[in-house]
């Protein structure tokens, strides 16, 4: 019964909210959800500890149908990967609905965002307890939809109606891989059940899939895919990233939880949770091993060069996805899931840092009208310290136990592309150092600059301790938390039940240090601390030490920085050619096509042949008696003549 | 002694009840209420049919009378588990088509409320009947309250387009006519199940089949026969329209399962990959138009013939590919298929009827002649995108169900049908996602849209009744797919077992 | 000698000649009705020779019967060609289209 509160608590609250909406007091309207997603956090932390010294738990909920053979059903299914997500998913959520009470205050929509964040948790609850594919898929498309109402929150503005049918669509795009992957795998192994799936894993990979006459692939190849086409969708891997970035046109409590640290990962907590099928296919492991590589440093290029304050957030968010990835690509499946958990807390942790900054600086989110805000805001910006530290990964904090772990289980890959996916992940980390450094020192060092703070004594925006304690909150855990679950997650067995690595599969996550204290003093040394530093000092000596070097280094690197700002001109392509096409296609379609050729050809043609032809015949009926009195005589004679020679003949 | 039991009560009952409120009803709102009634006392047979139903795969609550002895016609009825899912459709339906007209008819209100229920039973009787000629009648018949609902209070070109709707129709159903005859020459009996044990050579059966997919492809409709359905829907009122895209088109697919399948499984199978490439075209190419549409009932008309490709979709990809599961590969299929036929109705229905609140307010349908409407209408704002959302298959709602499991029979039968109508997912969400981003979203558009008034009592109940349906079977189309399943297994079997060896 | 070819032949070239009449005429509808009586009497012809030929008097009754018929036809179609004169002031076979399409 417990299991099943945990998802079912949020829900209810949500669809409370939802009911009551305007006519509920403000105390309910976040009461309700923050009590019940507090209970479910608990819940899923009395579960995690239950898996630790326990087996899986498999709660049936209900038949949904059965047919032709095919038998579907809800059901939850609790295990070590499972649980630690639960955790992650309703501690943030917990963290961001806290933080929501304060951010949104002054909205209209106040009830209406409650009741949507709480719909988002339970669906993302379905989604990672799922103990079958139909479940996965069902939660799949709830947290994008609960993705898409929130992104269009404020659904007066143009730009955040155009940004979530983006998202939307281009998460489409993605689910339809993930749908046909999973209906390979209920048209080859007869079932949607992961158990019963993964257990018949070793048979399903030497099927074959005919895919037209003559022309077969290997069953699981084809499959996982797939389903990774489906984890590019949602966890933003390019080339279908592109929704991401503009995903931040909803509130920021949104964009911290939903896409920094839950929704988003659900790509790579689904190629670990179907590591049993990846591990039979090398092509698929390598497709998802380049797809992570080349979106961990692309995308913290762009980041660099980004002026919002979010978007340099969001940027940032899409190249440590493509870490995960990566580090799912070489099998490390417990690493990425680890980096998973990690990034979590300290991405919410800057998103609401820097939603703090805005909501300060009356909603100003051009880091080029920031500054100075350290004394201003000394809670927020050590928070967001602690933040930028983890999500550079120097070491001690959070982000370098995960991070440097990834980086060393990817290094270990061999061949090209594992070289290839090795200097991919250690360029990305100076990267990612230079865009949080220059992050943190834009907005919170330096001379203010803008508006409203440019006099130190003009008034910022209270925040409270609404927003203040789920920052502190998520700081602890942003900069400790490494030191307590890297042993057993990374180096020990943690995921030894639910995730399955097989020799076939990469090299794996295992044995990259004896103890958590040695792969501390390693990182110290090591070239990606190195590199680390390097970006930012970089970042320093061009942003704080001497910002006249950025003049002087500009007409060099116009041409690059100008690919960077358009994210390489993704955005330009489907602006430009891929909407206008399918508008030129729909109209040529519907009017050419459709209203003119074959309504107005055919069917209409038809008609108007009819219409000819009935006129044609008209002509016949003069009306003048000797005209009919001529054709019947004409044709008794035809008629006699024909009988004489039928019967002659 | 005739038998007369539920299903001429549940067939004659609005009938009458139609002619008597045609003939007699003073004033509109007592036409308006008696009609309601009516069609609420339904509801009454149609829990005792439900209820009584016994699950299994052979026709029950069987009615049968000598009709015209010298051609051995009979007054022949009948349900199984397809036919008793459409009825509950239908019954369930109707009250609200009648109370999508209830703002906007007010001349000769009796006539239409009349002809409405009159409708609803001609219909019935196609789900009901047993013997072909009886269901040729009723098919027939059908057409012409239908031809008066749009004739009499459509819109501008409601002549054109009465005229195209019946044309088109007719003209496929004559040549089911003749094979219904011949069948009749070679079997001696118009009773269906006759005809579905009636042994038939591969040629007879490929005549029979072309004939028997003139009548039922212009209903369902299939590409290219499609265009009379979006004049008609433009031009009908409301409730036409709801009956129209919610259950005559059912007819379509309906008589695909009684006839085309059955009947002639082999020549159906030997065609299967031309209907599933029609299938194919109109799910692809259709959205895409409806992507282009600047009318609402425009658009939703052309989603329907897109989801309603996908029902004949899964009816035929499993023959396309003999293989070992035949039978099982065809009710999952087959299932899937009447599972997207009903939910459309609900969805379809759901979706006309919002236009119609627009409508009724506003006297326009052009999309660009609303925007920002969520501000002034937030209630109609949230169904309508629940509609639009459940329109493109959002798991929890009726529309994934069927989409989810013809999908699942396509892969298994040929992967690449299955990439091509996976394709609705992202053109379905970009025609319906487009649409609300274009109504509702943004800010007021004009005083037109600031005038408009939330939804009345009526109107909330008839669309909030509605979305609880379309949310319950998406969560739990369990009992529904129950219902159906021994009825579809058994028809999966006989088709797959085919009749050319027999001879 | 005259013999049955030739009676034959002669009520022939008279019903011809009538049949033309019928559709060359395009003045008069008086020509019509003579046309009409012209193909009766060609049908007389035939009956009369036939009887004569076969040693048959049926024949010859019949022919009474026929011209019985033919008074009465020529009776009322003058009668309808007076109305049709009174209510149209011509009998012009031209102007009488009411059928053309």
């Amino acid at each position: 019964m417990r299991h099943e509160a945990i998802l079912l608590a949020p829900l209810c609250a949500a669809l409370l909210v939802a009911l009551g909406c305007r006519a509920l007091p403000r105390l309910l309207a976040h009461g309700l959800p923050i009590a019940a997603v507090g209970a479910s956090a608990v819940l899923s932390t009395w579960a995690l500890v239950d898996q630790l010294n326990g087996p899986p738990v498999v709660v049936k909920l209900f038949d949904w149908l059965s047919i032709g053979g095919l038998h579907l059903s809800f059901g939850l299914l609790i295990d070590r990967l499972s649980a630690l997500m639960m955790c992650v998913v309703t501690w943030v959520s917990l963290a961001v609905h806290v933080y929501t009470v304060r951010y949104m205050r002054d909205d209209p929509g106040y009830a209406r965002f409650f009741a949507c964040i709480a719909f988002f948790t339970s669906a993302m609850l379905l989604l990672v307890m799922a103990d079958n594919f139909m479940q996965l898929f069902v939660g799949w498309e709830a947290v994008g939809l609960a993705s898409y109402l929130l992104i269009g929150f404020w659904f007066k503005r143009p730009s955040a109606n155009f940004a979530s049918l983006k998202a939307f669509l281009v998460n489409r795009i993605g689910d339809l891989g993930l749908l046909l992957g999973i209906g390979l795998i209920a048209g080859a192994a007869g079932t949607l059940d992961y158990a019963e799936v993964f257990a018949g894993a070793g048979t399903l990979a030497v099927r074959e899939i005919t895919v037209w006459p003559g022309i077969s692939w290997p069953a699981l190849d084809l499959g996982c895919v797939l389903l990774f086409v489906g984890a590019m969708g949602k966890s933003a891997q390019m080339p279908l990233h592109i929704w991401l970035p503009d995903s931040m046109e909803g509130p920021t409590p949104i964009s911290a939880l939903i896409h920094a640290a839950t929704m988003v990962t659900a790509g790579v907590f689904m190629v670990a949770r179907m590591s049993p099928l990846f591990e039979h296919s090398a092509m698929a492991l390598s497709l998802v091993l380049a797809a992570g590589a080349t979106t961990a440093l692309a995308t913290g290029l762009v980041a660099i060069v980004q002026q919002d304050i979010k978007r340099i957030v969001a940027w940032s968010t899409l190249s440590q996805l493509g870490y995960m990835m990566a580090g799912a690509g070489v099998s490390a499946y417990s690493v990425a899931i680890y980096h998973l958990f990690t990034h979590a807390f300290f991405k919410a942790l800057l998103f609401l840092a820097a939603g703090a900054v805005i909501v300060a600086l009356h909603h100003q989110q051009d880091i080029r009208r920031m500054g100075g805000l350290w004394r201003r805001m000394p809670i927020t910006y050590a928070t967001a310290l602690i933040g930028g530290l983890a999500l550079a990964g120097i070491p001690g904090t959070a982000g370098f136990f995960s991070k440097d772990a990834l980086i060393a289980a990817v290094s270990r890959a061999d061949g090209a592309l594992g070289a290839y996916a090795g200097w991919c992940l250690l360029l990305g980390v100076a990267a990612t150092a230079f865009y949080t450094a220059r992050l943190l020192l834009v907005v919170f060092h330096g001379e203010p600059r803008g508006e409203p703070q440019a006099s130190p004594r003009s008034p910022l925006e209270p925040v409270g301790p609404w927003m203040l304690a789920p920052l502190l909150f998520l700081a602890v855990p942003s900069l400790l938390i490494g030191w307590f679950t890297f042993a057993p997650v990374v180096l020990g067995d943690y995921f030894a039940g639910s995730v399955v690595n097989l020799p076939s599969g990469g090299p794996g996550g295992a044995n990259l240090s004896e103890s958590t204290a040695e792969f501390f003093l390693h990182g110290l040394y090591s070239p990606v601390f190195l590199l680390a530093a390097l970006g930012g000092a970089a970042a320093w000596a061009l942003y704080e030490w001497r910002p006249q070097w950025r003049e002087l280094a500009a007409p060099a690197l116009r041409w690059p920085a100008r690919a960077l700002k358009l994210g390489y001109g993704f955005d330009m392509l489907v602006e430009r050619a891929v909407i206008p096409g399918t508008r030129g296609l729909a109209r040529g379609a519907a009017e050419q096509a459709d209203a003119r050729f074959i309504d107005g050809l055919l069917v209409n043609g038809l008609g108007r042949i009819v219409r000819w032809s009935s006129r044609a015949m008209r002509r016949l009926q003069t009306g003048l008696l000797y005209h009919y009195a001529f054709a019947m005589v004409t044709a008794i004679c035809l008629l006699i003549a024909w009988v004489i020679l039928m019967v002659s003949g | 002694m005739p038998d007369f039991g539920l299903l001429s009560v549940i067939i004659w009952l609005p009938a009458l009840a139609g002619a008597l409120i045609a003939l007699f009803a003073g004033n509109a709102a007592g036409a308006r209420w008696a009609a309601l009634a009516v069609s609420l006392l339904q509801w009454i047979p149609g829990v005792m049919l439900w209820r009584a139903f016994a699950p299994g795969a052979g026709y029950q609550f069987v009615e049968r009378n000598a009709w015209i002895e010298r051609f051995n016609v009979e007054y022949y009825l009948g349900v199984d588990g397809i036919a008793l899912a459409l009825i509950l459709l239908t019954l369930l339906l109707t009250p609200a088509a009648v109370v999508a007209g209830w703002r906007a008819i007010n001349r000769r209100a009796g006539l239409y409320y009349g002809a409405l229920l009159v409708q609803q039973g001609l219909m019935l009787g196609v789900f009901c009947a047993l013997d072909s000629l009886l269901f040729y009648v009723f098919w027939e018949f059908m057409l012409a309250p239908m031809f008066l609902i749009i004739g009499v209070w459509g819109g501008e070109r409601r002549i054109y387009a009465t005229v195209k709707f019946f044309l088109f129709t007719f003209l496929g159903s004559v040549f089911m006519l003749v094979a219904l005859v011949y069948l009749y020459l070679q079997s001696g009996s118009y009773a269906i199940p006759d005809l579905h044990a009636q042994p038939l050579s591969l040629t007879e059966q490929q005549w029979l089949f072309f004939a028997f997919l003139a009548a039922f492809a212009v209903k369902v409709p299939m590409w290219p026969v499609h265009t009379w359905l979006p004049d008609a829907h433009v031009e009908a009122p409301t409730g036409g329209s709801v009956i129209l895209a919610a259950i005559l088109l059912k007819m379509g697919g309906f008589g695909l399962l009684r006839f085309g399948l059955p009947v002639t499984p082999d020549a159906a199978a030997q065609f299967a990959p031309l209907i599933v490439g029609l299938s194919l075209v109109a799910i692809v190419y259709i959205a895409v138009v409806a992507l282009a549409q600047r009318d609402l009932k425009k658009l939703i008309a052309y989603s329907s013939v897109a989801h309603m490709g996908f029902a004949t979709l899964g009816m035929f990809i499993p023959l396309s590919r003999a293989s070992a599961e035949g039978a099982a590969l065809l009710t999952l299929g087959m299932g899937g298929g009447m599972v997207q036929m009903i939910s459309h109705g609900f969805i379809s229905a759901a979706l006309f009827m919002c236009v119609g609140v627009l409508y009724d307010r506003a006297h326009t349908r052009r999309i660009s002649d609303f925007g920002g409407v969520a501000n002034t209408m937030p209630v109609f704002a949230v169904l309508l995108a629940l509609f639009a959302l459940a329109n493109a298959g959002l798991p929890g709602t009726s529309g994934f169900v069927g989409e989810f499991l013809v999908i699942l029979a396509s892969f298994r039968a040929e992967p690449l049908v299955a990439l091509g109508a996976g394709t609705i997912l992202v053109l379905g969400a970009a025609y319906s996602l487009y649409m609300i981003k274009r109504v509702l979203f943004g800010e007021v558009a004009n005083e037109k849209v600031a005038a408009l008034a939330d939804l009345d009592v009526r109107e909330a109940i008839a669309l909030g009744g509605l979305a609880l349906l379309v949310v319950a079977l998406g969560l739990y189309p369990g009992p529904l797919v129950e219902l159906m399943e021994p009825s579809l297994d058994a028809l999966a079997r006989q088709v797959m077992a085919g009749k050319a060896g027999a001879l | 000698m005259i013999g049955l070819p030739h009676l034959l032949t002669l009520s022939a070239v008279l019903f011809a000649i009538a049949v033309c009449g019928i559709f060359i005429n395009r003045r008069s509808v008086i020509l019509l009705l003579m046309c009409v009586e012209l193909l009766l009497l060609a049908v007389n012809f035939n009956f009369v020779a036939f009887a004569w030929f076969l040693g048959d008097l049926a024949g010859q009754v019949f022919v009474f019967f026929i011209l019985t018929v033919a008074a009465a036809e020529a009776a009322i179609g003058l009668a309808i060609l007076v109305v049709l004169f009174r209510n149209r002031i011509s009998v012009n076979v031209d102007e009488f289209q009411l059928l053309k399409g």
